[in-house]
């Protein structure tokens, strides 16, 4: 059994059907991609696995645990972290701050009340936000102010933030969306070491094909809210239902 | 020191010096001379100063670090007003139990306003908040005030009478609000020269709370929870999925900053002991959300800043006359005199609405930041040597003075 199980799970918007009996199994340590032709209710079946959307039939299983009918904030205590395709990040609070509020989230719960100690005073919190930072060569930005950063140092603090938490599951949102060349292998060489170096599993979609077949050990392809094939990429790459889905694009 | 670090310490102390030495700083001008109505020395002023002072910096505990503009504030500091008021009326003029009850009654009202209030973010808590408040004016002004159950005493406001229980007072004790026998009016007035300074105990005791409330403030910015709070702000959905949730800081927030109103709601009965409903009304709201702006919000001195600059101008425009006018002017032409006296008229007086509008509206398009960015950019053109220097912060962030 899979660390992400899904089973069955639909979804409608008034008559249009944007997930029909999804059924998928997420290997624990894999990386695998959920790609599809626009529309085909990628984005849908993420909201659902957040716990955003709820679906209307079905079941969706972390770690043999359910996450519907939980809030998002639950569903990341759980072990789940998410990165969205324009990095969310604290614009207005410092590089080491953004680094430092995961570590405080995993550490104290979903709410505690600490007014009248000193962050400065947080020297564990510190030292694993910097030790964060460092890997992800950002050591020398921790002043900066979040929001004057690249696209791509945005992209990266957002995913070591999330790290940060030692999540098992890391779900990616078209992580290089509107991403210039470099820093698309920026990222993919930042998600291949990541995955190298810790026991995560990593759930990702993603239009862009390059991003997908440099990553991903298992694909799923989705078409018009249902799973067409899920195999591995060079599978995919010659099936003949895929070249049909994306009509002719090359995949 | 304190659980500060250099800068904060420096700040503190700048702050408790200008509290401590208030009656000597306002009142710069001979108590005889044209100038001396520009004095602000006098204890009714200072009061206000500190009070406003602590409503303000409770209210940018919540609006500074958290963003949730809340319309309603006011709300609270009627509520706190009140529950001094009956205590003195119940049991004693001593002011511990009173503030402390205030402060109580601040935080209840508080917590069930933000519970609802709470549930929504951008203008529509700002509207809730609003029309609790206004909901809270219109019990105060008349529902609780029936024959039958006279709990505010409506338009007239809330005050001790001489046939009120009054269970712990005793003959011996001032018949006025008073800390442990010393009463909130006595007052020392000191002449030096030409120069008259007025030292109120009133004044003493609001100011010393002030720094008390000013010194909690800085620890909850510099906190955990105060980085959470600035979070709030930054970035809900992040912080959802970071497995934070956002509401109880909110709330917590919202009570802390209800308990700094509860606070100068029983302060201002402290110093004057009766409490009416108008001091609950949107417009009480809608000041004290200028104050934090125009000063600066989300720093930590620049809310003190703009409770003081609307209070001091209120009163000096407020007493400005046409006479004043004519004496300043008596040296033009007596056509131009009248003609000048006439455009100024006004923004004068009862007009000073006007011109605090105008100031407003001056701060808020030249220094977004309010008069603590004015301050950082005076600071920068002395510092203009370490040029070099400032273009490299430029890009990192100041965090909040």
């Amino acid at each position: 059994m899979g660390i992400l199980e899904v089973k069955n799970v639909n979804k409608r918007f008034g008559g249009l059907q944007a997930l029909g009996d999804v059924n998928l199994s997420v290997e624990e340590n894999s990386v695998h991609a959920i790609i599809g032709p626009n529309g085909a209710g990628k984005s849908t079946l993420l909201n659902v696995l957040i716990g955003k959307l709820a679906p209307d039939t079905g079941s969706v299983l972390f770690d043999g645990q359910s996450v519907l009918g939980r809030k998002p904030y639950e569903i990341n205590q759980m072990g789940i972290s998410r990165v969205f395709q324009t990095p969310e990040i604290f614009g207005d609070l410092t590089v080491l701050e953004n680094m430092m509020i995961p570590i405080f989230a995993k550490r104290d719960g979903a709410f505690r009340m600490r007014a009248l100690e000193s962050s400065v005073n947080e020297k564990e919190v510190l030292e694993q936000a910097g030790e964060m930072l460092e890997s992800l060569n950002m050591a020398d930005k921790r002043h900066f102010h979040s929001a004057s950063m690249s696209r791509g140092d945005k992209r990266r603090l957002e995913i070591g933030m999330c790290l940060a938490q030692n999540p098992r599951l890391l779900l990616l949102d078209e992580p290089t969306a509107g991403m210039a060349r470099a820093d698309t292998n920026n990222t993919i060489d930042l998600l291949k070491q990541i995955h190298d170096e810790r026991d995560i599993t990593i759930a990702i979609i993603e239009h862009d094909m390059h991003v997908v077949f440099s990553l991903a050990q298992r694909i799923t392809v989705l078409a018009q809210g249902s799973p067409l094939v899920e195999d591995t990429p060079d599978k995919i790459k010659g099936h003949p239902k895929v070249r049909e889905a994306y009509l002719g694009e090359s995949a | 020191m304190l659980g500060l670090n250099g800068r904060d310490t420096t700040l503190l102390v700048i702050v408790a010096a200008l509290a401590l030495l208030a009656p000597f700083i306002l009142n710069p001008f001979p108590t005889d001379s044209g100038l001396a109505q520009f004095n602000a020395g006098y204890p009714d002023l200072m009061q206000r100063f500190a009070i406003f002072g602590i409503f303000v910096i409770g209210f940018n505990i919540l609006f500074g670090l958290t963003g949730y503009l809340s319309f309603g504030h006011a709300a609270f500091l009627g509520v706190g007003s009140y529950a001094a008021v009956w205590i003195f009326k119940l049991f004693t003029y001593n002011v511990v139990p009173a503030i402390l009850f205030s402060v109580v009654i601040g935080a209840i009202f508080a917590l069930a306003i933000g519970f609802i209030s709470l549930r929504r973010s951008g203008i529509y808590f700002s509207i809730l908040t609003l029309a609790f408040a206004q909901m809270s004016f219109a019990l105060a002004y008349s529902v609780l005030s029936n024959p039958k159950f006279n709990l505010t005493n409506g338009e007239t406001g809330l005050q001790v009478y001489a046939d009120d229980p009054q269970m712990f007072h005793g003959d011996h004790l001032p018949n006025l609000p008073h800390l442990f026998g010393l009463s909130m009016r006595a007052n020392y007035e000191m002449s030096v020269g030409a120069w008259d300074f007025n030292f109120n105990a009133g004044y003493y005791v609001c100011a010393a709370l002030l720094l008390i409330m000013f010194y909690l403030s800085m620890r909850i910015f510099r906190s955990p929870f105060g980085m959470m709070l600035r979070a709030i702000k930054s970035n809900q959905t992040r912080m959802t999925y970071t497995g934070l949730n956002a509401r109880p800081y909110a709330l917590a927030a919202f009570v802390i900053s209800g308990m700094y109103a509860g606070l100068a709601g029983g302060l201002m009965a402290a110093v004057d002991p009766l409490a009416g409903a108008e001091r609950m009304q949107w417009t009480a709201s809608g000041e004290v959300v200028l104050m934090a702006i125009l000063g600066g919000t989300g720093t930590l001195i620049g809310p003190i800043l703009g409770a003081g600059f609307i209070k001091y101008f209120e009163n000096i425009f407020s007493k400005i006359n046409d006479n004043v006018l004519h004496g300043w002017f008596a040296f033009l032409p007596d056509g131009l005199e009248d003609f000048i006296v006439a455009i100024l008229h006004p923004f004068i007086g009862k007009g000073w609405h006007l011109t605090l509008g105008i100031l407003f509206m001056l701060v808020v398009i030249f220094l977004p930041g309010g008069l603590v960015e004015g301050g950082q950019r005076i600071g920068r053109l002395f510092r203009r040597k370490s040029g070099k220097d400032d273009a490299e912060k430029a890009t990192q962030s100041t965090p909040a003075e």
